[in-house]
Parts: C-alpha cells; structure tokens; sequence
C-alpha cells in the first residue's frame, strides 16, 4: 500500500484506543461485584457483569470470556457499540457514589484476549437430527445460529452479502467496530459446525419453498435494508447517496476522494446519519452538516454518538426540513433547500409534531447530499413468506418469536416497529438466543 | 500546638516516629536522610557478627489491585563490617545530637558475645540498645534471632548478660512466632530490660509461583521462609502490644512496631500502650517522606482532642479490653439500613444470607423500586453487614436498650452461688 492509502487507512482505525492492563487491573479490581447486580439486569443478554469481571482480577480470562460469550454470542461487537451509559453502566451502583465501572471497555478487553487466543468456549451439542435454516447472518442470526448448534441442530445460514456479520459487517464504521471484529463473531459460530452460505439470497438463490420444506424450523432475521427515498425533488441528482450503502463501501475498502473539500449535507439524525457524518468527515469533506426537522432532544443518535459527532467537527442544523435538492446544468447537487420548522403537540411516537414555515425557505450550499431517514423493509420477502406484519414489521408472538406461519420463527430488527424496543445489536442477540430456545422447546417433544 | 516529644525509658526524643531496625537503617547515608526528612529516631540495622546475604530477598503480597498488604523478607542483619557501622552510628549521632539512635544487636547466646557488643556499640554513643531476639529468618537457623527469642530463659539470661554491660537503656525485641508473647515479655522484664518492643516479623511463604513452582523470593530455584510485615500484619502486632499492656507484670515502656504507615495506626498504637511507634515497611514503599504526615497528622489530631502531650494517649485504651468472659452479654446492637446512602449493591444481603442470620431481606418501595431492610428481630448485631458495606453511612449499627449489664464471669459466679 502506498503511504496515500496507508493514511486513508489509519483514519478508519478505531478512536477509542484499548484500556491499558494497568487501567484494566485497577478498573476490574473496584468493581463491588454486586449481589443480583443491577448492570446484568440492564444488559438485554444478561451477560454475569461482575464475574466477567472478577475473573478478570483472578487472571482468568479463558471463564471471563466464556462468562460473557455465554450471554452474548455477539460480545465483542456490542463492547464496541453498545450505548453502555444508557444500558450496564447506567445501572451501575457506582453512579451516584463515584464513577461508574467502565463495562464496555473491560468486555472489550476480555474479547481482545479472546481474539488473540482463540479459545475453545462452547460446543456443539450431539446432534438431534433437526434442522434449521436462518435467514440473515446479522447479530439475530448468528446468536440463534449459534444457541441451536449447541442444542445440537444442524443449522445452516443464508446470506445474501458476500460476508457474514449483516450490521456489524456492513453498517456500523469501522473506526467504531472493524470488519475483523464482526468476522471473528461468525467465526467463532462456523466453529460449531453451522453453515453460512454467503452470496445466497432467499427468493433468489434458493426459493422459499425449498427452505420451507427443507428444514424443521426457519427463522426470519433480514433486519432491514435501505435507506427510503426523501420524497422530494432532485433526490436523483449525482451527489445523493444512501447512507447505508455509503458505510458498506466504506467498510468494505472503498476509500475514495470523492468526498474530498466537499461540503455535504446528512438528512437525519440517528446514529446512522452520525456515522455517515463522521465518515464523511474522515474521508475529507470540508464541511458536513446534519440536517433535522426535529430539535436536538428529539433526536434519536445516542448521546455518545452525539458527543463523538461535535468532537469531529460536524454541524447540526436543528428543526429545517429538507424541501428539494437542487442541482446544476450537469446534474450535480448544488444545494439543499429547506423550511424551517416550529414544533408543536406530541404525535403519536411521543414527540413533537414538526410544523412547517412556508414562507421562509433557505438554502444549505451542498455538493454532496446523505439521506439517513430510517431504513425500509423487505416487503416482498415477508410477503413471498406470507407471513403477517404491519408496514414491514413481521408480527410475532412475544413469547415462541413464532410468525403467523408456526413454522417461521422472525428475530433482530425484522420484528423491531415503534414502541417494541430498541434496534440494538445487543437486543438483535438477545432475539436470537430466545428464538432459538423457543424452536428447542417447540422442537422437543418431536425429537 | 501539641507536644510530640517523647520520653521512651529514658530516650528522648523529639517525636514518637522511629524508625525500625532493617533495611532503611543499613547506613549512615539512610539514617540521616531520614533525620533529614524529620524521624525522630531510628534502630539501626542489626549489629552482630558479619553475614552473607543471598538476592532476591523481598517479595510483597498484592492485594485487589494494591501493592505491599504485605511484606516478606529473608535479609539477615548486617551484611558490613561492624567497624564501618560503628564509624557512620558515631558521624551521624555527632551530626543529629537531636535524634535517638539505637543500636540493634544480635550475637550467639554467650555472656563474653553480649559483653563485648554492648561495650562497643556504646562507645560510639548510641543512645539506647534493642536486642534482637525477632528475626525468624536465617540468624534463627544459627540459634539467633527468633531461635532465642522463642525460650524464655534465654531471653532472660541475655538480657541479663546484655544488662551486666549496658549504660544506656535495653530495649528487647519480642518474637511474635510464639504462643504466648507474654511469656517472654516477661522474661524480658524478669532479665531487668528497660523497655520491650514488638512484633518482630512473623513466618511466612509468601506465595508460590504458577508459571515454575518456584517459591516467593526465588534464590536460584529454591525459596525458605521469610518475615512477614506491612499493613496486614498490624492487627497481630496491636493484639501483642494489647496483650503486654494489660499484663499487670509488664510495666516496662511498650515500643509498638509492626504494619503501621501512617499517624492513625501509631495513635491507635499509643492508645493500646505503645510509647512510641517504629516504622519499617512503609518507609520502604513510599520513602522517609511519609513521616512528614505522620507529624503533622498527630499534631492536628492531638490539637483536635484537646491533648497537650503524645504522651497522653499512651495506655487510653487499655482498660478497654478485656476478657472475652468480661463482656456485656446483655448489649444489644442491631443493623440499620440508611436509604439515602444505600446504593443498592446488595452485598450486605448475601453476606448476611450465606454467612450470618439471614436477617436483611427486599422488600418493594410504594415507588415500586426493590430495597433492602433489616429484620431486627433477628439480627445478632454482629457488623458482617456493615463491614462489607462500600457506601459509608448506609449501614448504622444502632445501639439497643438493654437490660443490667452480665457477663460470663458474672453469671458463672452467680450460678455458682445460686445453683443453675
């Protein structure tokens, strides 16, 4: 590599540099090791907390690993993304007596130890002579992959991208969780004899009715896809990206200098609208701004991902509501116009309705535009499936993760819609541990 | 502002922090540097017939993430000549008028040994003697150190023999590697010394290698026990000095030695009857410079509780512990949770479910959010709760009324007179 193309490397390097072993020692050393331990109830996998910990102290970083894959087969990747402040170290004891113990970054450094010394943690169970097939080998899949080839079932996963990991492969930046990160998770499931085939898509690749009939069970874990179109004006001029698929080039090698001294504009501001801010940033825009119709308290970025954002020098224009993109005689954006918006009475999702200013359009000056409004669904699989749901969102019984179809079992954002919890990667684990302890239950009695 | 200085058998000095005899008082260089950093003594490093030492010879026990809870050493006494010790005790008394020196002494249990010794290490002006009968290391090997230290009559026959000789002040240095200090204290005072100090340091292995086996310290593949010190060896050291002070027998000056490294450890000392306090360990782990504290920390507490002197807190304690058959049976205290202060860590639940009266349950506040509160009926009042506890104030271990004072001895008195 040239030293151009090492540098454009070395700023997609992880910002948050390792906890020191001396950080660690002192660290896992205050940890209280609490007695039913409010940060193991706030983890939605319910990793053990202070036993991952303690051993830690005790040297054995073999049971600290295995204490918290255990919990989460995705680990290593949530200690990168997960929004501890608001999850484990949120609940910490020592909030209001000191600090909080820094979890994120002690299960980090466990699962880099982990990453070095590939252990042996788990096993497959004896086989029992069932099957599975899971579609999507994002953190739902592989978690319910990996919890199946445990119970002993023989599991294959269908993957329409060239690589495993879905999300953490694909859409979180690499500066927060690198590539090899997401790989070594669903190395680690390969381990147990699952079978991922990549580059097949169901519907496509292999019809629906084969894997219908072909497997005991099937669970649904597609997550979501693209970005939806903004609906208005110019969205088709060159200079508008996605910022899903702008993240995946990214993660995929793809720097470019296409970005370079431009001035762009992010539509959105959740955390992927952060991340292809930050990303943007990194590949030398000279200017980036987030644009919301909403207010800052609004937003729905984590409060980290927020802080990282200012730290990188991005601008946030709140409560401006994109109207059309313009463009020059060749078809490059040339800038954003927009309305500024007033907020009114709660809507439905609990927050404030924007409320349009007709008669004071401006214009942002852009050459580059990201739509980050949400992600669509995969209507048509779900519906190939026949599988109810309501606008994309499949429904499932809270308790078996079963779809309308028994059969069909659905995990990870695919089942996330308003109001039915978060669409963490930790929670997408957390759905997949559980779906597959409901197919074993469901499953038992005909073994 | 309070008085520091102390009068300890005779040895004046300007406050009650002195120095132990080890490796900090190996040479003139150290003694006076520690003057310097403003000890009021020091017991310079133990004087006999020349040794060889072996390296490694410490090792220290970690513990939760903190160096040196303890401390382990197979140094034996002075590996120099004794005419070189002899010229820097002589330079540095010239140079420190001000400061107590005493010479530390061990030689092989002969009246002619102790004789000459005490001549010359008082020629050079030492202003007091400590006989080493601790060591539990090598010298003891040799019959020395711990070996003496262990059997009352030669503990009394060398004090003697080392009295026979001596113009200035005998301090003994007393084993703790024995069943009964007192026994020896006793014959330390039986052999006429002036004064008694403890603990020496204690047996022990301090761990053991996972990697090779090897022991702690590691000498070319082989390790032997060594003398324990540092903090956590100050509970068994205050429990001795306890032990002597209430000893109606010992009424010689207590020099109180073992894991103490800051001013509250040699008040607590004091209280317990120690007049002054010797310090090893912790000028080993952080420097002389600790003493700087341990001045000023003493002069503020003395300031505070209104007390002119150090040498007032001498003994405060004593007459507060007893026999276990002395104590109250009918107090009663019992544990209190402060929910302003509790942070909900539970850890006094499951100590108190697995290791004591199963007394401290959840219950659910009218807010709906899970806490801790104590049965008091079923509470023993035994502190395990309050000890484990990592918020201070939420824990209260409340004092109950209760009925006229009876201890054991009382009551077997009674049932001896009344029938049972």
């Amino acid at each position: 590599m040239d030293s151009a193309a090492t540098h454009a490397w070395k700023i997609f390097d992880e910002v948050k540099p390792d906890m020191k072993p001396k950080e660690v020692m002192e660290e896992a050393n205050r940890c209280l090791f609490c007695y039913d331990a409010p940060c193991m109830k706030a983890c939605p996998t319910h990793i053990d907390v202070p036993l991952f910990i303690k051993k830690i102290t005790t040297g054995n970083m073999k049971g600290s690993a295995r204490i918290i894959m255990e919990a989460n087969p995705v680990a290593a990747t949530c200690a990168r993304v997960c929004p501890t402040e608001e999850l484990c170290e949120g609940a910490c004891v020592l909030n209001d007596a000191s600090l909080p113990i820094m979890i994120g970054d002690l299960q980090r450094h466990t699962m880099n130890w982990a990453m070095k010394n590939n252990p042996q943690l788990f096993e497959a169970g004896e086989q029992n002579g069932k099957r599975v097939a899971v579609i999507g080998a994002g953190p739902a899949g592989l978690s319910s992959a990996r919890e199946l080839a445990r119970y002993g079932y023989q599991v294959t996963v269908f993957e329409k991208q060239a690589e495993a990991g879905g999300l953490d492969t694909y859409g979180i930046v690499p500066f927060r969780l690198p590539k090899h990160v997401a790989l070594w998770e669903v190395e680690q499931i390969k381990k147990l004899g699952v079978s991922i085939q990549t580059n097949t898509e169901v519907g496509k690749d292999v019809s629906i009715q084969a894997v219908l009939d072909g497997f005991d069970a099937v669970i649904l874990a597609i997550g979501m896809a693209h970005v939806p179109p903004l609906g208005i004006p110019g969205e088709e001029l060159d200079g508008v990206f996605d910022a899903i698929q702008l993240i995946e080039r990214v993660k995929s090698g793809h720097v470019t200098d296409r970005f370079s001294g431009k001035k762009a504009v992010v539509i959105g501001a959740g955390n992927t609208a952060i991340d292809a801010a930050t990303c943007l940033k990194r590949l030398g825009a000279a200017r980036v701004q987030i644009v919301y119709r909403r207010s800052e308290k609004e937003m729905t970025a984590y409060p980290f991902e927020y802080r990282f954002a200012k730290e990188e020098g991005i601008e946030f224009r709140w409560q401006t509501q994109p109207k059309r993109i313009e463009g020059d005689e060749n078809g490059n954006v040339t800038s954003v116009v927009c309305a500024p918006i007033m907020l009114g009475e709660k809507d439905a999702s609990g927050r404030r309705r924007p409320i349009e200013i007709d008669n004071a359009p401006f214009a942002i000056n852009a050459d580059i535009v990201v739509k980050a409004i949400g992600q669509m669904r995969d209507i048509p699989l779900i519906e190939a499936f026949d599988l109810a749901h309501d606008h994309g969102v499949v429904a499932v019984d809270p308790l078996t993760y079963q779809t309308s179809n028994p059969k069909v079992y659905a995990a990870g954002d695919v089942i996330f819609g308003n109001g039915k919890g978060e669409a963490m990667v930790v929670a997408a684990a957390e759905q997949g541990k559980k779906t597959a302890q409901a197919i074993h239950e469901q499953l038992l009695s005909k073994i | 502002m309070a008085d520091l200085h102390i009068d300890f058998a005779g040895i004046k000095s300007k406050n009650p922090f002195w120095l132990a005899s080890g490796p900090p008082t190996n040479t003139g260089y150290q003694v006076q540097r520690a003057f310097d950093a403003g000890w009021g003594g020091a017991v310079w490093k133990t004087l006999g017939d020349p040794v060889i030492n072996v390296t490694s010879r410490f090792s220290g026990l970690n513990y939760g993430g903190q160096r040196v809870a303890g401390f382990n050493n197979i140094e034996l006494i002075t590996d120099r000549p004794l005419e070189v010790n002899l010229r820097e005790i002589r330079e540095t008394k010239r140079a420190y008028p001000d400061h107590a020196i005493i010479a530390s002494l061990m030689v092989e249990p002969k009246q002619e040994k102790w004789h000459e010794i005490v001549k010359r290490v008082e020629d050079v002006g030492v202003d007091g003697l400590e006989l080493n009968f601790g060591c539990p290391h090598g010298m003891a090997e040799r019959r020395m150190g711990s070996a003496s230290g262990q059997v009352p009559d030669l503990v009394e026959k060398q004090t003697y023999w080392t009295k026979e000789a001596a113009e200035t002040p005998v301090i003994v240095k007393l084993t703790p590697n024995i069943t009964d200090i007192t026994a020896t204290a006793d014959a330390a005072v039986q052999g006429g010394a002036d004064a008694i100090s403890m603990i020496n340091t204690i047996n022990s292995l301090m761990g053991v290698d996972l990697d090779t086996w090897n022991t702690f310290p590691n000498i070319a593949g082989k390790g032997t026990h060594g003398g324990y010190s540092g903090p956590a060896v100050k509970p068994i050291a205050l429990s001795m000095v306890a032990e002597c002070a209430t000893q109606p027998d010992i009424q010689v000056p207590i020099s109180g030695i073992g894991g103490i490294e800051n001013w509250q450890d040699a008040v607590e000392f004091m209280l317990m009857g120690a007049s002054n306090v010797q310090v090893c360990t912790a000028a080993m782990h952080h420097g002389f410079r600790i003493v700087e504290d341990m001045i000023d920390g003493l002069t503020n507490y003395l300031d505070e509780k209104g007390l002119n002197s150090a040498m007032d807190l001498v003994g405060q304690s004593v007459s507060k512990y007893k026999k276990w058959g002395d104590l109250d049976l009918n107090h009663k205290r019992v544990a209190r949770i402060n929910q302003d202060y509790c942070i909900h860590c539970n850890k006094c639940h499951i100590s108190c479910e697995d290791a004591a009266h199963q007394c401290i349950e959840f219950y659910t506040e009218s807010d709906g959010t899970r806490a801790l509160k104590v049965r008091e009926e079923d509470c023993v009042g035994c502190n395990l709760c309050s000890i484990v506890c990592p918020a201070d104030g939420a824990i209260e271990m409340i004092e109950q009324p209760s009925d006229v004072s009876m201890t054991w001895n009382e009551r077997q008195r009674l049932i001896s007179v009344f029938g049972g």
